[in-house]
């Protein structure tokens, strides 16, 4: 039975009003809810409007609507009025900000180098990645013994090539990996000896830290670079590269043993008390129970002291190591490509690649916090 | 206690570093088969990467001569990049065998800091760079200019002297980074830049019309820029000088690169003693007799080595001025070689 009063079919949903959802109502409720925001949407864009527009010209090459001079491009076209950036430049000295002064007949073992580094890197990174124990031996411990004899040479008939000659980019990554990778035990050590109870490795520990850590890293390359040599028998001298490392590498340990410390003393005591109950050593307590749980903690802290460790480097260039930075510099008295614009675009350049590397690094690290977290994020 | 270590391991690496300062450089350089140079971090013209990566310039070429001469190869030469700050010390504690980084002879330096200067490679001073459409043509006419300049540098102390002993007036625009001098001039907020002229002559090349720019003939003050080693080696002195004297008795005598195998055969006794054809020159500073042929061979004479790298036909455009021979006018002046 049928009632004609009564509809058959179901009644077409209506979409939403428009001001609860759509574009609309997302202006409304993000940008201009109140007069204030509204205000300050509109400076924004006004902002905007006045940044945006010469940025883009002077960055973006000449064939979409920009003033820059795109890679493949002469010298001359950067010498004009009003140039943009001489993109062109950089591609013309690319070989320079990546190997330095290495030899180019030679370019095939800091490529070898690269490749490795993230053939091994990549799968030690990636959680699901299987043979992680064998991954990490590799990279942990041959790599950097074939980095060294590959990039140094004088084995299997390569040809030497000292550090003097090593540069740009290259020299960026040895420095900023070697410094992470030690730094690393070497800091977790120096937090675990200035909680310990024993006195004289207490001691040690506070002292190496608070000295390390009240020194200007600037101070210490210069001590390093200046002043060791002076105090050294004739003859003997360490690789300045070597003695860099060494000072950036201790440097970066103190801080990241503060770093570890915050975290240890972040947990309870419960834990501590829980381990012992268990009849386990002070290592095994340590390794099972204490660190991975302070470790994961202290995630955002650690690879923040590493961010400043990677940026960090670039002070290696006032002890005359080329590094990226350097070499950016230094190719900007390049007579050849002398132009209103050519040290500002090396600029842009050095501080692109640095961002890439730095920002790679902050978004590996968020995604570990996520993966680690059990539930404690409050 | 402290105390007592640092000042007895100061009085040891003194004692060991005098020593060894009279150990020969020549045979450490002979043994480790190069030369160890310290340089600018790049300076055009003087010191600097070029395209291939590879150093060039005027004060790195003095550096290639010396490798020539010993061992008749110009690239065995290993490069230090060293700031201003560290240049003296690494010198002095032996990590470099010759220094030859824009360093100016003074007499502080000569005499003190351990090193000596074996010659001046570039006659620089202090200089005036204004726009051709000023219609300057002397330092004389820059009464009244605005004058752009970089503060608490000598180059500022030198231009209050040089304006007060010819009593003209001017007003200075002061900034404390070489760029933003640069800029400020080229934005024309001033009249003139000053700063050394070779520096002026490498500014230059970078503006969008270096055409519109001229360089005045007045030099204000004195930087002899020089190669130096450690005090205390006579030997390694005497090659560092030579060295020198050779590159420009060479260009005195017409040797160049190209014709110096034929040069062999001249009659000039000047150029048979200048190559080893005639005379022991080379032996008494433990070098060949040919030492001199194989600097003109390898790296050419001081004139070509100029016009290479810092002279009229190249991006810096410097002339000779000073720096041309003694008979052609400047103050280059070898000692004679007999």
């Amino acid at each position: 039975m049928t009632y004609s009063f009564v509809r058959q079919d179901m009644v077409d949903a209506r979409g939403a009003p428009v001001n609860t959802s759509g574009p609309i109502a997302w202006a409304r409720r993000s940008l201009f809810a109140t007069p204030s925001d509204a205000l300050l949407t509109i400076l924004a864009i006004v902002f905007l409007i006045w940044a945006i527009p010469p940025i883009y010209g002077f960055i973006a090459p000449t064939g979409i609507g920009g003033n820059a001079v795109a890679p493949g491009g002469t010298v001359e076209d950067c010498r004009v009025e009003n140039a943009g950036a001489c993109w062109a430049y950089i591609s013309a000295r690319m070989s320079f900000f990546i190997y330095g002064f290495y030899p180019p007949a030679e370019y095939w073992r800091p490529n070898i180098v690269f490749a490795l580094g993230a053939l091994l890197l990549f799968p030690l990174l990636t959680p699901k990645a299987p043979f992680k124990r064998t991954n990490a031996v590799l990279f942990f411990v041959v790599y950097p013994v074939i980095c060294f004899y590959l990039l140094n040479g004088g084995v299997f008939g390569m040809r030497p090539v000292p550090t003097e000659q090593w540069g740009g980019l290259m020299v960026t990554l040895i420095i900023s990996l070697v410094g992470i990778i030690c730094s690393i035990p070497l800091g977790i050590l120096l937090a675990l000896g200035r909680q310990s109870s024993l006195p004289i490795i207490k001691t040690l520990c506070v002292m190496f830290i608070e000295l390390w850590r009240a020194v200007p890293l600037i101070t210490v390359l210069f001590m390093a670079s200046v002043m060791l040599p002076l105090f050294m028998p004739q003859g003997t001298t360490v690789d300045k590269l070597l003695r860099a490392l060494v000072g950036v590498t201790l440097f970066s340990s103190a801080y990241l043993a503060e770093t570890v410390r915050g975290g240890l003393q972040a947990l309870p005591r419960g834990q501590y008390e829980a381990a012992s109950s268990l009849g386990l050593s002070y290592w095994k307590s340590m390794g099972f129970i204490i660190l991975p749980q302070a470790l994961k903690h202290v995630i955002p802290g650690i690879v923040n002291s590493f961010i400043a460790l990677f940026k960090d480097t670039s002070l290696v260039s006032i002890v005359g190591i080329f590094d990226l930075l350097n070499t950016v510099q230094a190719a900007s008295s390049d007579i050849e490509w002398s132009s209103p614009t050519q040290a500002i675009t090396g600029y842009l350049f050095a501080g692109f690649v640095f961002w890439i590397f730095c920002f790679a690094m902050s978004r590996y690290s968020i995604y570990m916090e996520r993966r680690l977290d059990t539930g404690h994020k409050r | 206690m402290q105390k007592t270590l640092v000042t007895f391991a100061v009085a040891a690496s003194l004692g060991l570093g005098a020593t060894a300062a009279q150990a020969a450089t020549l045979d450490d350089v002979k043994a480790k088969d190069y030369v160890q140079c310290g340089v600018t971090g790049g300076v055009p013209g003087f010191s600097a990467p070029d395209a291939n990566n590879v150093w060039s310039g005027l004060e790195v070429d003095f550096c290639r001569a010396v490798a020539a001469a010993i061992f008749d190869d110009a690239e065995k030469v290993r490069y230090t990049p060293l700031t201003s700050q560290e240049r003296f010390a690494a010198l002095s504690a032996g990590e470099i065998d010759i220094l030859s980084r824009t360093t100016t002879w003074t007499m502080s330096r000569d005499t003190d800091l351990g090193i000596t200067f074996a010659g001046v490679m570039y006659y620089d001073g202090q200089g005036f760079m204004v726009r051709e459409a000023d219609g300057i043509a002397s330092a004389m006419d820059l009464s009244g200019a605005a004058i752009c300049i970089e503060s608490g540098t000598t180059t500022e102390l030198n231009a209050a002297d040089y304006f007060e002993t010819n009593s003209l007036e001017y007003s200075p625009v002061v900034f404390t980074d070489q760029d933003e001098v640069v800029k400020a001039f080229e934005d024309g907020r001033c009249d003139v830049y000053t700063t050394d002229a070779s520096a002026l002559a490498a500014e230059r090349s970078k503006f969008a019309n270096p055409d519109e720019y001229i360089i005045l003939p007045e030099i204000i003050s004195k930087e002899p820029l020089g190669p130096s080693v450690r005090q205390g080696d006579d030997q390694w002195f005497y090659i560092a000088r030579w060295t020198y004297y050779a590159l420009l008795e060479a260009e005195e005598l017409g040797v160049t690169q190209a014709n110096v195998d034929e040069m062999l055969g001249s009659d000039n006794p000047a150029i048979k003693r200048l190559l080893g054809v005639e005379g022991e020159f080379g032996t008494p500073i433990g070098l060949t007799n040919d030492w001199a042929y194989r600097i003109i061979k390898h790296v050419g004479n001081y004139g070509e080595s100029f016009d290479r790298h810092i002279g009229p036909n190249t991006e810096i455009g410097l002339e000779r001025g000073l720096n041309a021979l003694w008979s052609d006018g400047g103050i280059q002046y070898a000692m004679p070689i007999r």
